[in-house]
C-alpha cells in the first residue's frame, strides 16, 4: 500500500489521472488548547500551551508551543517544537524533530535544543497521550508522559482532566534539575463549548516538583509545588 | 470531443423562456401545478424540463436560495433548487444541453442510467468537466424507464443545490398508472460552506454530534441496567475507541432538512382529491443524510425501487439511503392533510411536507422519537447482528436462514489482502446466484493505519431494518422484501468474486476501499462480458450507499432470479453483502460511497471494463461509446 502524497507514475497513467480527487487535499488546524491566567500567591502568572499542524491524513508538520510569562515581571519561560507527524497505526502518531526551550529574566537565561521523538494519538478508554524522550545538544536525557481525558457533563459543558510527568535521566545544574522524575501536574479545567471552537473555562492546577529536583529548589528557598485556580480560553481553529 | 454550440437545436429565446421560468420560481418560490399531456397532473414543482420530444437545455446558475426565511449562496440548475424535473421517454435521445454559467467547473450525472461512458459526467474520468462559460451536450439513447436524479459529481456542488429529479416514461403502458404524481426529493441544506465541513471534519470528527454520551446518560443507564452493566459497555465502546452514538457525521447541528428545497417550516404541499390513487416518486437527493420516511395514517405501497418495478410491499416506513429511488403508492381516503415525514437516521432533525387536499393545510408532526445507538452487532462482534437490540420481529430469524450457520469457512476466503483490490478466484464452487452471502470471519489484514476496526464477523444483515428503526411497532421496509416484478432474463452465475471491504478511521474522518485512498488505488479492471460477483464487507461502524455508475447491480437477497436491480445498495456496518454485474459497458465507470464527504475523502474506486481485444480503450473524455 502506498501512502505517499503524490500520486505515483504509474497513477499518474491511469484513467482517472486527471480527476481533481487525485490532487491531495491539505488541511490546517491551529489551537490553543490552554490560553490561561493563574492566581498564585504573589503573582500572576499566563501561561499558554498550543498547536498547529498542516498536512494530509498520513504526513503532517507539527509545531507545539508551550509556556508561560509572568504579568508583574520580565520572566518567563517557553518552549517551542517543530515536528514531523506520520501516522503509524490507526491511533497513533509518530512524531519527531526539534525542540527548543529558552528561560528568560532574573538573570536566569538559559537556552537548550533537543531532538525530539514521540508518540501522540489516543489510548483505549479514549485517553490522548504524547510520551515523549528528549536527547539535548549537551546529550542530557530526558522523557515527558502527558495524558488528558475529556468528560461530558452536557453536551458542552465538558471537563478535561490532565496529567503531565518529565523524567531527567542526569543532573542538569543549570536549569535546576535532578535526576529521576522531576516534576508531576495535575489539572481538571470546565469549559463551555458556546461553539466547538470557542470555550471559556476555569479550573484548577496543582503541580509539584519531585526528587532531586525538590531538593534543589528547597536548597533556593524556592517553591516546590502548589495549586492555583485558573481561568482561560480553549479555542481553535 | 462532444462540444456543441449553446444554440444547438434550441433557439436562444427558447432557452431564455425555460431560464425566466425557472428565474420566477426561485425568486417567488411560487407552487405552480403544471399539467403535462401524456401524463397524470403534476403537483408543485418549480419547472419542468420535457425532453421527450425536444432537446433541451440546463444552465448552471449561482443563485441566493432562501430555506426557512434564511439565505445562502446555491449552485443551482436552472436557478432553483431542486433543479428542474427532466422527462424523458423510453426508447427516444435524450439531448440535453448543459451550459456552464459559474466562474468554477461543474459536471452533471445521470444517477442509475445506463449510457455510453462519454455521457456519464464524471470529470477527469468520463470527460473533461464543463469548464467557466461552456456548454457540452450530453446525447444518450435512453434504454430504461422509472424514476432516477441527476446532480454534480464536481466538488460539493451537490450539496448546495445542484440536483434533480428525472422521471422516464415507459415505452409501453406504464406499470403502475396513478391518478396523481408528486416528486419527492429529500436533501440536506447547510449555511455552513460544505469544504468547511469537511476540513472540521477532519479536525474533530464528532464535530457536529450533539447526541454523544454524558455523564448524564451514565447515571441513567445504571439506574436502569445497574453498574455492571453500564461500566463494562462503556468499556467495550471506550476500548475500540468508538461512539455508540456515531450514527451519521452531519446532523440536524447544521442541515435543515428539505423537500423539493423546502424547509419544514416551508411545509412543501402536495395536493391530493380524496379517493385517488397517488404515486409519490421518491428521490434521497442528501448530500450525507439517511432519510426514514412514513406518511402516518397512510399505508405506504411499494412498487419501484432503483427506477426497476418490484412486487409491490406495503409497509408503513421506510429508510431511504442516499441516492436510492423508491415510488410509493398512497390512497388518501379522508379529506384532510397529512403530514410528510422523514426524519433523519440519527433523529437529529426531519424533512416534512404535507399532502392535503387544499393549500394551507398542516397536520400533526409525530413527536421526536430516541436518539439511535449503535451495538456490539455494528461493530461486528457477537455474531448474530441486530438480535440483541430488541427490535426485531419474530419472523426475522426464519427470513434468513444464513443466520444459522454456526461456524463460518475461513479457509474460503483467506484470500484477502493488501491492495487496491482484493480479487477472489474461486473456480466453479461460487455459490448458487440471488442467494444470501454466507457469515464470514475477518482475515489477518486490518487495512492500516487508514482503518480503526475490522468486523470480526461479517453478517448478511438485509433482513434488518436498521439502526434505530424496525422496533415501533409497525411494518418497515427491508432489502429481502425487494423482489423484480419479472423473472429476471439471462439470470446465470457469476464467473469471477471480487471483494471489497468499506474501511474508514473516524478518529481522523479517513474513509477508503480496503484501508487504501482512491489516489492510491489501481482502477478495479474487468473483462468485457465478465459477470461479476461483487461482495461487500463493512469494517466501518457507519452506513455506506454505495452506488456503481453505467452498470445495473443486481442485490443478491435471496429472491433468486426475481433479484432486484439497483445502481445504489447501502451498506450497514458489520455487514456482508453480495451484488452481481454484468460488465456489458467498456470504460472507466465511478464507483463509490454516496456519502459526498465519504466519497471526498478516498471511498471511490474506479470499475474499469475492458475488452482484452482492443488496443486502446481508455475511455476518456468520452471517446468510448
Ligand atoms: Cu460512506
Amino acid at each position: 500500500m502506498s501512502t505517499s502524497l503524490l500520486p505515483t507514475e504509474s497513477a499518474a497513467q491511469r484513467p482517472g489521472a486527471d480527476m481533481p480527487m487525485m490532487k491531495p487535499h491539505l488541511y490546517t488546524y491551529v489551537a490553543f488548547d490552554e490560553l490561561e491566567w493563574l492566581a498564585t500567591g504573589d503573582e500572576s502568572v499566563v501561561e499558554y500551551d498550543g498547536e498547529a499542524w498542516i498536512g494530509g491524513d498520513f504526513h503532517r508538520l507539527w509545531v507545539k508551543a508551550a509556556g508561560e510569562q509572568s504579568t508583574s515581571e520580565s520572566h518567563g519561560d517557553v518552549e517551542f517544537q517543530g515536528l514531523y507527524s506520520r501516522a503509524i497505526t490507526p491511533f497513533w502518531n509518530l512524531q519527531t524533530g526539534l525542540r527548543f526551550d529558552h528561560r528568560y529574566g532574573e538573570g536566569t537565561g538559559a537556552s537548550r535544543a533537543h531532538v525530539a521523538l514521540g508518540l501522540e494519538g489516543l489510548a483505549p478508554y479514549w485517553f490522548e497521550v504524547e510520551a515523549f524522550v528528549f536527547l539535548s545538544d549537551d546529550a542530557d536525557a530526558s522523557a515527558r508522559l502527558e495524558a488528558s481525558y475529556e468528560t461530558l457533563l452536557t453536551q458542552r459543558l465538558i471537563v478535561e482532566s490532565e496529567f503531565e510527568t518529565n523524567v531527567a535521566l542526569q543532573d542538569v545544574p543549570e536549569l535546576g534539575l535532578g535526576s529521576g522524575f522531576t516534576d508531576v501536574e495535575l489539572g481538571a479545567r470546565m469549559r463551555y463549548e458556546f461553539v466547538r471552537e470557542f470555550a471559556p473555562y476555569v479550573g484548577y492546577s496543582w503541580s509539584r516538583k519531585l526528587g532531586e529536583t525538590a531538593d534543589v529548589i528547597r536548597a533556593a528557598d524556592g517553591e516546590v509545588g502548589g495549586g492555583a485556580l485558573v481561568i482561560g480560553l480553549h479555542v481553535w481553529y | 470531443m462532444k462540444r456543441d454550440e449553446p444554440s444547438r437545436g434550441l433557439t436562444r429565446r427558447r432557452f431564455l423562456e425555460v431560464g425566466a421560468a425557472a428565474g420566477a420560481a426561485a425568486t417567488l418560490q411560487t407552487v405552480t401545478p403544471r399539467s403535462l399531456s401524456g401524463g397524470p397532473a403534476f403537483g408543485t414543482r418549480p419547472a419542468v424540463l420535457d425532453g421527450r420530444e425536444a432537446e433541451v437545455e440546463i444552465s448552471i446558475q449561482e443563485v441566493r436560495w432562501a430555506v426557512d426565511g434564511r439565505e445562502r449562496r446555491a449552485v443551482t440548475m436552472n436557478g432553483s433548487v431542486p433543479g428542474p424535473l427532466l422527462r424523458l421517454r423510453e426508447g427516444t435521445e435524450a439531448v440535453i444541453h448543459v451550459r456552464n454559467e459559474l466562474d468554477e467547473p461543474t459536471s452533471v450525472h445521470w444517477h442509475g442510467l445506463i449510457l455510453p461512458n462519454g455521457m456519464d459526467g464524471v470529470p477527469g474520468l468520463n470527460f473533461p468537466g464543463i469548464a467557466p462559460g461552456e456548454t457540452f451536450t450530453y446525447r444518450f439513447p435512453v434504454q430504461q424507464a422509472g424514476t432516477y436524479w441527476f446532480h454534480s459529481h464536481s466538488g460539493f456542488q451537490e450539496q448546495i443545490g445542484h440536483f434533480a429529479a428525472m422521471i422516464i416514461d415507459p415505452a409501453g403502458p406504464e406499470p403502475d398508472p396513478a391518478d396523481r404524481e408528486h416528486v419527492v426529493i429529500l436533501s440536506d441544506w447547510t449555511f455552513e460552506n460544505p469544504h468547511r465541513i469537511m476540513a472540521r471534519l477532519k479536525k474533530h470528527p464528532d464535530y457536529y454530534n450533539n447526541q454523544r454520551r454524558t455523564l448524564g446518560d451514565f447515571f441513567a443507564d445504571v439506574s436502569e441496567q445497574g453498574l455492571g452493566a453500564t461500566l463494562s459497555d462503556r468499556l467495550d465502546w471506550g476500548g475500540m475507541r468508538m461512539m455508540a452514538s456515531d450514527v451519521s457525521d452531519i446532523t440536524g447541528s447544521t442541515y435543515t432538512y428539505l423537500v423539493n428545497g423546502r424547509g419544514p417550516d416551508d411545509n412543501w404541499t402536495g395536493l391530493f382529491t380524496p379517493g385517488e390513487r397517488m404515486k409519490l416518486r421518491f428521490v434521497n437527493a442528501a448530500a450525507a443524510s439517511f432519510f426514514d420516511v412514513r406518511i402516518p395514517g397512510l399505508p405506504l405501497t411499494i412498487v419501484e425501487s432503483n427506477g426497476q418495478p418490484v412486487a409491490p410491499v406495503e409497509v408503513d416506513e421506510f429508510r431511504m439511503a442516499i441516492g436510492e429511488t423508491f415510488d410509493v403508492i398512497v390512497e388518501p381516503g379522508e379529506d384532510r392533510a397529512y403530514t410528510l415525514f422523514a426524519e433523519a437516521m440519527d433523529r437529529s432533525g426531519f424533512a416534512r411536507a404535507t399532502l392535503a387536499p387544499s393549500e394551507g393545510m398542516e397536520a400533526e408532526i409525530p413527536p421526536k422519537r430516541e436518539r439511535a445507538l449503535l451495538t456490539m452487532a455494528d461493530m461486528g462482534h457477537g455474531g448474530h447482528a441486530g438480535h440483541d437490540m430488541g427490535q426485531m420481529e419474530p419472523d426475522d430469524a426464519m427470513d434468513h436462514a444464513g443466520h444459522d450457520m454456526p461456524e463460518p469457512e475461513p479457509m474460503d476466503h483467506s484470500g484477502h489482502d493488501m491492495g487496491a483490490m482484493a480479487d477472489m478466484e474461486h473456480g466453479p464452487a461460487l455459490r448458487a446466484p440471488g442467494t444470501l452471502p454466507d457469515d464470514q470471519m475477518h482475515g489477518p489484514d486490518e487495512h492500516g493505519a487508514a482503518n480503526a476496526g475490522v468486523a470480526m464477523m461479517a453478517t448478511s444483515r438485509l433482513h434488518e431494518a436498521g439502526i434505530g428503526l424496525g422496533s415501533d411497532g409497525w411494518r418497515v421496509l427491508r432489502y429481502t422484501d425487494l423482489a423484480a416484478r419479472e423473472v429476471r432474463p439471462n439470470f446465470r452465475a457469476p464467473d469471477r468474486e471480487i471483494e471489497l471491504h468499506l474501511t474508514g478511521n473516524m478518529e481522523r474522518y479517513m474513509w477508503s476501499i480496503d484501508g487504501v485512498h482512491f489516489r492510491d488505488a489501481e482502477p478495479i479492471e474487468v473483462r468485457f462480458g465478465e459477470r461479476i460477483r461483487l461482495t461487500m464487507i463493512n469494517d466501518t461502524m457507519m452506513n455506506h450507499p454505495m452506488h456503481l455508475h453505467g452498470m445495473w447491480m443486481e442485490l443478491e437477497n435471496g429472491r433468486g432470479d426475481r433479484i432486484p436491480r439497483v445502481h445504489t445498495v447501502n451498506v450497514k456496518p458489520a455487514e456482508k453483502i453480495s451484488l452481481l454485474f454484468d460488465a456489458d459497458a467498456l470504460g472507466p465507470w465511478a464507483f463509490h460511497c454516496h456519502v459526498l464527504y465519504h466519497m471526498d475523502a478516498g471511498m471511490f474506486r474506479i470499475v474499469h471494463v475492458v475488452d482484452p481485444t482492443m488496443a486502446d480503450q481508455s475511455g476518456r473524455h468520452g471517446d468510448v461509446a
